[in-house]
């Protein structure tokens, strides 16, 4: 970015009016240097592993973006024409960008899998992976609030979790003398819940390694994907291997992929209400168990709900939370350092 | 689904009824209801008479095995050898198989067993179809009278992911229903009557009756356990999921009074056995009572490990309760994932469940950088030869070994001799003073090993000569005598050996086992 910096090259109109440098108090023009630093700024963000702590001139692009309002503007100008939405700009999580629609950075399910493309179980199955990861890696509205929290998440457990939660809809369909087998000529009618069910949940190979289409399988691609994207970090092996969160993926479910699928189930018709806590309350008929005030916890779901939640797994170690502070501490201690 | 797993066909045949004044076809939905049941009990033992019916594509000989009969007996293991956590080792099952499988042909060559037992459990997962199950098609009348033809998925033995990554089988509920057909039935009622059933027939004598007999009431106790590992399963996920204020307590305070009561029955029947099959002067029944009193103990020790998991169960709620309940109130509110999406998704048909999973999957996901080649590169990366694998790796490096010296303060030699001093005859123990004194004339260092030797020798190893099976064992006693030594101490040990009956001791080992 040195060959541009002494550049006499006239700035962008569209920049040049609105940038009062906040270095020095007085209105500079944008140089070409800083359309450079702008786009190798949005560089940073496309490796979605950097982080800023690990790479000081990252993290001076970070701190011009904060501080400089002109050069935040360029920087994100430069990502939007790349067809590039910015999620975030921190110490924590760098540049977070996310791919638009059309945009040659996004990722399609045909591409994700070949299975996918041709075979509407096996899609299915991959979207619900995701969905389910993300599910247990944020399992309370206000650990995707919680910008200090840390998922943690293991293979194993999403599969069981997702079983479990299908195993209640088989049980309540059984209750209600309901016959969920699909009609044969029309496998699109099926309840979703059946087909992760159906699919086994592990599978022998002759070379030891996962089943691919297995559903831990699935879900094992899934995480594989997420740390690729920066969303996931491995953390060891245990229960088909754990993870950990990114701030990016935080990011990524609550300001992108939450509200679009929510877009999509509201246009399906489904509202799921919510009045922003957990799905889980006390049901209505406390009175009828003649519960003292505080003695304990009624353990039943309520009926406006009929949704039963999961919360975290076995795996995930007690001493989460405060965890997830230390380390956002540490990483902006790192910052502040370098 | 683009690979249809083997499909197992149980279509119901029906006219159809021509004039809406006939007399309906189906009587009416509750007798519609039990014949779809029917047919799905049926659809379950048909994997079974499947193997028959293809062992004939298989390359080779293979029609003198009954398959049916090794796939019943594969159920069968996997039940029994399911643990608490995990399912049965898969390797374990093959070759439990085998000595059937080989009574069935015994000249063939062990190789070919060993495919007939893979070739059949890999057939009850139904390895190659995508979910690893089986479906079968069967007709039912909907509620306007129209035929409708339903899919009915249901899996044997299903694949489970067990610690270390390794995979385990679990029997289903299905299969269990194949293989013991009354398992529909209530689990304590049927177990109080396996009981007595079972205590009848070993006071008669029957001991093959009560050989099955104590087989179903280990069926019914592997039942008890799966039902309390899900509930427990649950719990680690979401206390809330479980019942704990009233279902969970009652059914673990059942649990343990079912365990105690187990245990003293049994441990009853196992006396009753062992002296059946001590009196017992028939060879054969002298087998069966040995086999009932493997299976009895293996229940008990089942038993053992619920109650174990029954104990932990009230403080892993706790645990659980703190962990999920008191965690940090609310920073703000957001997106409910769960109850919000996953929850209302599930339920839905598939194609819109799809069009929901798409969205995140779309948005949730990230990005990947597309890969641009320059055409220059292109041209060089396709040219480059392939870079040659190191099969072997790295060469180790010589290792640089230095003899060390013999720091031992005492020579083989010498432990040789100590301990041919100390071989005593079992009636003739010794004093210390006098093994010194014989020692001291062999080799001035000697008295020394001998020493410590017996001084050792005044703690012997009991357990671990019990459990070694060994002959005879040193030991050495205080009497109060002092020693009169230049060189030591002490008391005048008597040391001496002691003879162990070794018959004994092997007898009461395999009985603990």
């Amino acid at each position: 970015m040195t060959e541009y910096r002494d550049a006499e090259t006239a700035p962008p109109a569209a920049y040049g009016d609105a940038a009062p440098a906040a270095r020095s108090g007085a209105p500079s023009p944008v140089t070409a240097a800083d359309a450079a630093d702008a786009a190798r700024l949005v560089s940073y963000g496309l490796q979605p592993k950097l982080l800023p702590a690990r790479d000081a001139e990252y993290a001076e692009l970070i701190r011009r973006h904060r501080e400089e309002p002109a050069f935040a503007r360029l920087a994100d100008a430069v990502a939007a024409g790349l067809g590039l939405i910015v999620l975030e700009v921190s110490p924590r999580a760098g540049m977070a960008v996310a791919a638009a629609e059309d945009s040659v950075f996004a990722v399609r399910m045909g591409e994700y899998s070949r299975r996918a493309a041709s075979d509407a179980a096996d899609r299915f199955l991959h979207g619900l992976a995701h969905l389910a990861t993300a599910t247990m890696a944020f399992p309370r509205p206000e650990d995707l609030a919680d910008d200090g929290y840390i998922g943690r998440i293991t293979v194993n457990g999403i599969d069981g979790f997702v079983r479990q939660a299908c195993r209640r809809l088989e049980e309540r369909a059984e209750e209600q003398g309901e016959n969920t087998d699909p009609a044969s000529d029309a496998p699109g009618l099926e309840a979703a819940w059946r087909v992760w069910t159906r699919r086994s949940a592990t599978g022998a190979t002759k070379d030891a390694r996962r089943l691919a289409g297995s559903t831990t399988g699935i879900v094992g691609k899934a995480v594989a994907f997420l740390v690729d994207s920066g969303f996931l970090q491995r953390t060891g092996d245990d229960a088909g291997g754990t993870f950990r969160t990114t701030a990016r993926y935080q990011l990524q479910v609550r300001d992108m992929a939450g509200s679009a699928a929510m877009a999509e189930l509201l246009e399906l018709g489904v509202v799921p209400v919510s009045d922003g806590s957990a799905t889980l309350l006390p049901p209505d008929d406390t009175g009828e168990l003649d519960l003292v005030a505080e003695a304990g916890l009624p353990f039943h779901e309520s009926d406006s709900h009929r949704g039963d939640g999961h919360r975290g797994d076995g795996h995930r170690s007690h001493g989460r939370e405060s965890h997830g502070r230390e380390s956002r501490h540490s990483q902006e201690d790192q910052h502040s350092h370098s | 689904m683009s690979v249809a797993p083997p499909n197992v066909c149980v279509v119901t045949v029906t006219t159809p009824y021509p004039t809406t004044g006939a007399p309906r076809p189906a009587p009416g939905p509750a007798a519609d209801e039990g014949l779809a049941r029917r047919l799905k009990a049926l659809a379950c033992t048909a994997p079974l008479h499947d193997l028959d019916v293809r062992k004939a594509n298989l390359a080779g000989e293979y029609s003198v095995y009954a398959m049916a009969e090794v796939a019943l007996s594969a159920i069968d293991m996997v039940t029994l050898n399911m643990d608490f956590d995990t399912g049965a080792d898969p390797e374990q099952i093959v070759t439990r198989l085998l000595p059937r499988v080989a009574a069935q042909s015994p000249r063939r060559p062990v190789e070919e067993h060993e495919r007939v037992a893979r070739w059949v459990l890999e057939n009850l997962i139904n390895v190659g179809s995508v979910d690893r199950g089986f479906r079968a098609v069967y007709g039912t009348f909907g509620a306007d009278g129209a035929y409708v033809r339903r899919d009915y998925d249901f899996k044997l033995i299903e694949e489970v992911p067990g610690p270390g990554g390794g995979v385990y089988l679990r029997t289903t509920d299905e299969a269990v229903n194949v293989l013991v057909g009354a398992l529909d039935t209530d689990v304590t009622s049927a177990q109080i009557a396996a009981e007595v059933k079972l205590e009848v027939l070993i006071s008669r004598g029957r001991l093959a009756d009560a050989q099955l007999a104590a087989e179903q009431a280990r069926y019914r106790t592997v039942q008890y356990a799966e039902t309390l590992r899900r509930a427990l399963e649950a719990t680690r996920r979401n206390v809330r999921a479980v019942d704990w204020l009233r279902a969970v307590p009652d059914m673990i305070a059942e649990a343990l009074d079912h365990v105690a009561d187990r245990y003293r029955h049994e441990n009853a029947i196992l006396t009753n056995i062992r002296k059946a099959r001590d009196e017992a002067e028939d060879p054969e029944h002298k087998r069966r009572a040995a086999e009932l009193v493997d299976i009895v103990k293996d229940c008990i020790r089942r038993h053992t490990q619920l109650q174990s998991r029954l104990l932990e169960a009230g403080p892993l709620f706790r645990a659980e309760q703190d962990r999920q309940a008191f965690a940090s109130a609310p920073a703000r509110a957001g997106l409910d994932l769960y109850g919000q999406l996953v929850s209302p998704v599930l339920p839905l048909p598939v194609e819109q469940a799809s069009r929901v999973t798409d969205a995140f999957f779309a948005r949730g996901a990230g990005f990947r950088t597309p890969p641009a080649v320059r055409i220059c590169d292109l041209v060089d990366v396709l040219l480059t030869p392939p870079t040659e694998r190191e099969h072997l790796g790295a060469a180790m490096p010589e290792p640089d070994l230095v003899a060390t010296p013999a720091d031992s303060r005492f020579t083989e030699e010498q432990l040789e001799s100590a301990l041919e001093l100390l071989d005593l005859p079992d009636d003739a123990p010794r004093r210390l003073s006098g093994l010194l004194a014989d020692a001291r004339r062999r080799d001035p260092e000697l008295p020394y090993l001998v020493a410590l030797l017996a001084v050792h020798a005044a703690s012997p190893p009991v357990g671990t000569a019990y459990r070694q099976g060994e002959p005879r064992l040193l030991f050495s006693v205080d009497d109060g005598e002092e020693l009169t030594d230049p060189e030591f101490g002490g008391a005048d040990l008597i040391v001496g050996t002691a003879r162990l009956d070794t018959a004994g001791m092997a007898a009461a080992r395999s009985e603990i086992a």
